[in-house]
């Protein structure tokens, strides 16, 4: 195969053009953190754990022949067996399956928190921050008024006038979830505002909007999901800390607060009781925390390459 | 800084009366008095009871009267425990809680601010690592779960502490009920100061201070240290104050006659003034506490200049 000399020394196409034409293509921001958030293994563990614990909560149930709220008593406190996987309860009801039912519940209670602080409370702290001055100060101080009010008492009115359940305790939270987040967001919004790069793109006139979407939110987003990964679960206790006072969603329904208190009165017969609720509560927040980890990572624009 | 701490002052008794007029009446709203539940009194003694706690006169009477006892401290009668008032209640409480709530605040601070630091500075060694994991894994399990575990192991099994008996707060006592308060805030402690310092590490004025030839222990102290706390200070404001009025869960677990358990209890017996009285204790702490944290926060950073905006 003869090779033409004079093709290959043809000249180059019009430099002019291609010179300054960038050679790879633009990566959008959320395909960035995407992409850093795949390479973490312990993230994508934590959102495969969460997803594998929402099928199996919420799809689960349906494959299984149990019921949750049989009782049989003459199959009180069985330790984990064949026929029951985790045991049964103090009224011979299957725990594998109360677990699954009550998952439900735990997660939906989670989600809700979640969503509503980085909704509610992000917005709420951002602003008050911004404002700054006396807006601050009457904002933080609704702040303060909202958290000093205790929970509990919340959660007994809604009780009284909704009726005991899910409803009460999902407004309860949503009354109060947000407090801790705006709290936070105010302070590095404080702390951010004042920082040069906020001089510059206000100097080059930036909006308003532009400031707190683009400059603000972006950079105190590191402690935003830290806290966020660490409020979630903290919901979830919240919810079963109102089970263990009574509080809760009522029998025969049952989330993992439920089940973990009720284990608690026979923890020194029947640990197992106590044990498979804890576990899937630690699991659950344990796969929170790693998928913020991961999300910090991916979301810091300090880290973006 | 006088001024704004007059402002803030201020500021602090006008939110301690929102909470106090706000908790009064949504207490009031609840249905189901105090005496409700005992068996069929008759109507003249109940009458009395009513009148012997000031039940009988108008609401708004009843509320400022109960505004002028709050300015003098004086929170009222229990409805449940006879002979004894809110005060005699927070007084035999509050001192528990707060001697259980202080040491584990302490452990959290002392431990925790120093292992985050000590992570974020070896960032992905063997000890950072295993640091947050253990403190994820800590900040995962729930007080009652942690409490469970260490009085099934420490108390049930292995049988080197007491359980579930306070005996007057002696140390051995207190081994336990420290560790299931403080795992959860030192956790927390040790995971915002190690990402706040990540954070800080970063950022161009510690390159600068590098640059400037400084030496190490000056820009960790100085720089890193000072900067990054201040998400850490703001913080330890309602972690203070919630965590020295007591775990409901721990105390109750533990079998601590603390301030906590006489509150959930105070609910659940619709004990109003006790309830209201507690709320009101509550508040005046975590204002008291914030008020402190946004002082400590005006001292360490420079940046947030509250003078200028108050």
């Amino acid at each position: 195969m003869a090779v033409s000399v004079d093709e290959r020394f043809a000249p180059l196409p019009n430099r002019e053009q291609t010179a300054e034409r960038i050679t790879t293509p633009p990566i959008s921001f959320a395909a960035d953190a995407w992409r850093r958030f795949k390479a973490n293994p312990m993230a994508v563990l934590g959102l495969v754990v969460l997803l594998i614990f929402l099928i199996a909560c919420f799809i689960g149930p349906l494959l299984t022949p149990q019921d949750p709220t049989t009782q049989n008593l003459a199959m009180r406190d069985q330790p984990p067996s064949a026929q029951h996987w985790f045991g049964t309860d103090a009224h011979g009801r299957d725990l594998f399956e109360r677990t699954l039912y009550g998952g439900r519940i735990s997660l939906a209670v989670a989600f809700f928190a979640g969503l509503l602080q980085l909704v509610v409370g992000v917005t709420y702290g951002a602003t008050a921050g911004l404002l700054g001055g006396r807006w601050d100060n009457v904002m933080m101080r609704i702040v303060d008024i909202i958290d000093t009010i205790p929970l509990t008492i919340y959660v007994i009115l809604l009780a009284v006038i909704m009726g005991q359940g899910l409803t009460s305790i999902f407004i309860a939270i949503g009354i109060v979830y947000w407090t801790s987040m705006a709290r936070l967001v105010r302070a590095q919004v404080l702390s951010l505002k004042e920082q040069e790069f906020m001089l510059a793109a206000r100097a080059l006139g930036a909006s308003r909007k532009r400031l707190v979407l683009r400059h603000l939110i972006p950079n105190a987003m590191a402690p935003i999901v830290v806290e966020l990964t660490f409020s979630i679960p903290r919901a979830m206790f919240t919810e079963a800390f109102l089970s263990f006072i009574g509080l809760g969603v009522s029998a025969p329904m049952a989330s993992w607060g439920v089940l973990a208190s009720n284990g608690f009165e026979g923890l020194r017969s029947y640990p197992w009781e106590l044990a498979f609720p804890a576990v899937a509560i630690i699991l659950v927040s344990l796969a929170f925390n790693f998928i913020g980890d991961g999300l910090r990572d991916a979301l810091d624009p300090k880290l973006r390459r | 800084m006088a001024r704004y701490l007059m402002q803030r002052i201020v500021t602090m008794f006008v939110v301690a009366f929102v909470v106090v007029t706000a908790t009064f009446f949504l207490m009031r709203a609840l249905p189901g008095g105090p005496f409700s539940s005992e068996r069929n009194v008759p109507e003249a003694i109940l009458k009395n009871l009513e009148r012997r706690y000031n039940l009988d006169k108008p609401l708004h009477e009843q509320y400022i009267d109960y505004v002028k006892g709050v300015i003098v401290w004086d929170l009222g009668p229990s409805f449940k425990y006879k002979g004894l008032t809110v005060n005699d209640v927070i007084n035999r409480g509050f001192p528990v809680s707060a001697k259980l709530g202080g040491i584990s605040l302490l452990v959290s601070i002392v431990i925790g601010i120093p292992l985050g630091i000590a992570g974020a500075m070896k960032h992905n060694s063997v000890g950072d690592r295993t640091i947050s994991g253990l403190a994820i894994l800590t900040a995962a399990a729930p007080s009652f779960v942690i409490a469970g575990v260490l009085q099934y192991v420490f108390a049930y099994k292995l049988r080197w502490f007491p359980s579930a008996t306070w005996g007057g707060g002696q140390l051995r006592y207190m081994v336990l009920p420290v560790l299931a308060l403080s795992s959860y805030n030192l956790a927390w402690i040790v995971k915002l100061t190690r990402s706040s310092m990540l954070e800080v590490i970063n950022q161009d004025y510690i390159r600068t201070a590098r640059a400037k030839g400084l030496r190490e222990i000056v820009i960790v102290y100085r720089h890193m240290i000072k900067n990054a706390m201040v998400p850490v200070v703001a913080s330890l404001a309602p972690m203070t104050a919630s965590i020295l009025t007591g775990s409901f869960i721990v105390e109750n677990v533990f079998g601590i006659p603390g301030i906590g358990r006489e509150f959930v209890q105070s609910i659940t017996n619709r004990d109003y003034t006790v309830t209201l009285g507690m709320t009101v204790f509550f508040c005046l702490l975590l204002v008291g506490f914030t008020l402190l944290a946004d002082i400590a926060l005006a001292i360490i950073d420079p940046r947030v200049r509250l003078e200028k905006e108050g």
